[in-house]
């Protein structure tokens, strides 16, 4: 409503400032996601064979967790079309109305800057400098670029977010080992079984969307195959610790054990129809239809599984757990 | 710049709400006028919503750059000791 003030100034009353909450900002963020990705960060940091400041290793972490969410922030901005059109991401802050596209473009790069800085500060060059190209990665050519035109995108994209326990192990040694590719590796493996995993019981939302996730470009069989393959492949390769020295008798226990559970769960979705036409979900978040229930218990154990595989590396080495396996040469 | 005096002065019929300024006058200074010293245009009255949420954003974002300077203050006194404790040792 219009009011003429004795100034002479018309006012008119609501409707040109935002209303986003503190809280809106940081759901921009995606905490959960960031949360994996401090966890390996951290993995890295004290795997790595030098003690860092205790004060600067919490700074590097801080720096990973605001670089990590300062990408998701950018993420969000530019996907905000197809948020909008997704069942699982319709209630993200921009799609919402809650915050604006620039707003959040702004809050991203803002905090990338300040991340990044505050990178090299604490630690050194290189660890600053993967953290701004992983942020680069996943904002640009992850987002911008292959998420739209490829049903590899999670595969190539899937490097931005394994390079949290790299950026932690060059944050404490200022370099880059065969220890911090293994653990880069396992990450990149790790994603597409995981993420597959989740577009065949989500592949309707992509699918409306006009994401091309391997399901929805290659069909729910493909993917389910494909699935099992890179499971083999990232079970297979989690034991490289073992053979570094990285990981004693805890990580090889873990990673055999969670490998095992691993390759039972791929092997029951690579059987099951999940992604098939039909039996995709409507209603609830994260409910599925029993075709899909495979799909779902795998990428759920999925994410239980990378936690353990870090969490082992951090009990023996930030904990003093570490007993070398027997026979291999640390 | 124009060379008769008339020209430049507020016409009956451009001329903005008690202001004696021109349209242009007005949209050259968004509105305001520095040199009158008050406000010319239209303003907008926040909702109470909107003054809340602004207060709020304001306050984190205070907030964010404060710790943002500890911080850098923090990791440089930091970083110096050591250096000055390395310098020391060698």
């Amino acid at each position: 409503m219009d009011t003429l003030t004795q100034s002479g100034v018309n006012r008119t009353e609501g409707g040109a400032v935002s209303t986003a909450s503190p809280r809106d900002f940081f759901d921009l963020m995606k905490p959960r996601v960031m949360t994996l990705v401090v966890f390996t960060a951290y993995a890295g940091l004290v795997a790595a064979p030098v003690h860092a400041d205790p004060f600067l290793a919490f700074m590097s972490i801080l720096c990973v967790a605001v670089g990590a969410g300062a990408a998701g922030a950018l993420n969000m901005a530019y996907d905000a079309d197809i948020d909008a059109r997704m069942k699982r991401t319709r209630k993200r802050p921009i799609p919402r109305g809650a915050v604006s596209i620039g707003n959040a473009y702004g809050f991203g790069i803002v905090a990338a800057v300040a991340a990044v800085l505050l990178m090299a500060l604490a630690s050194n060059y290189l660890a600053a400098g993967l953290l701004a190209f992983s942020i680069f990665f996943y904002a640009v050519i992850y987002t911008m670029i292959l998420k739209r035109r490829t049903p590899q995108n999670i595969v190539i994209g899937g490097a931005a977010g394994a390079f949290p326990p790299m950026i932690g192990w060059v944050a404490a040694t200022g370099g880059i080992s065969l220890d911090a590719i293994i653990l880069f590796m396992i990450i990149f493996l790790w994603t597409p079984p995981h993420s597959w995993a989740l577009a065949l019981y989500k592949s309707g939302d992509y699918a409306a969307a006009g994401v091309p996730m391997m399901p929805v470009a290659r069909g729910a069989k493909s993917t389910r195959l494909q699935i099992l393959l890179y499971s083999v492949v990232l079970v297979v390769f989690a034991g490289a610790p073992v053979l570094t020295g990285l990981g004693g008798v805890v990580y090889a226990a873990t990673s055999l054990g969670g490998g095992a559970l691993f390759l039972l769960l791929a092997w029951r979705v690579f059987n099951s129809r999940a992604g098939e036409a039909g039996s995709a979900e409507e209603g609830a978040l994260y409910a599925v239809r029993a075709g899909d229930k495979a799909a779902r218990d795998l990428f759920a154990y999925s994410i239980g599984y990378l936690a353990a595989l870090f969490a082992a590396l951090i009990a023996e080495h930030g904990f003093g757990a570490f007993i070398a396996v027997p026979g291999v040469a640390g | 710049m124009s060379t008769n005096d008339a020209d430049d002065k507020p016409t009956a019929a451009n001329d903005g709400p008690q202001t004696g300024l021109t349209e242009a006058e007005r949209a050259d200074n968004f509105g305001f006028s520095h040199r009158e010293g008050r406000p010319t245009g239209d303003h907008v009255a926040l909702s109470p919503e909107e003054e809340k949420a602004r207060k709020h954003r304001n306050v984190y974002i205070a907030l964010s750059l404060v710790v943002f300077m500890v911080a850098i203050f923090l990791i440089t006194v930091v970083r110096l000791s050591q250096n000055i404790a390395t310098g020391a040792a060698g």
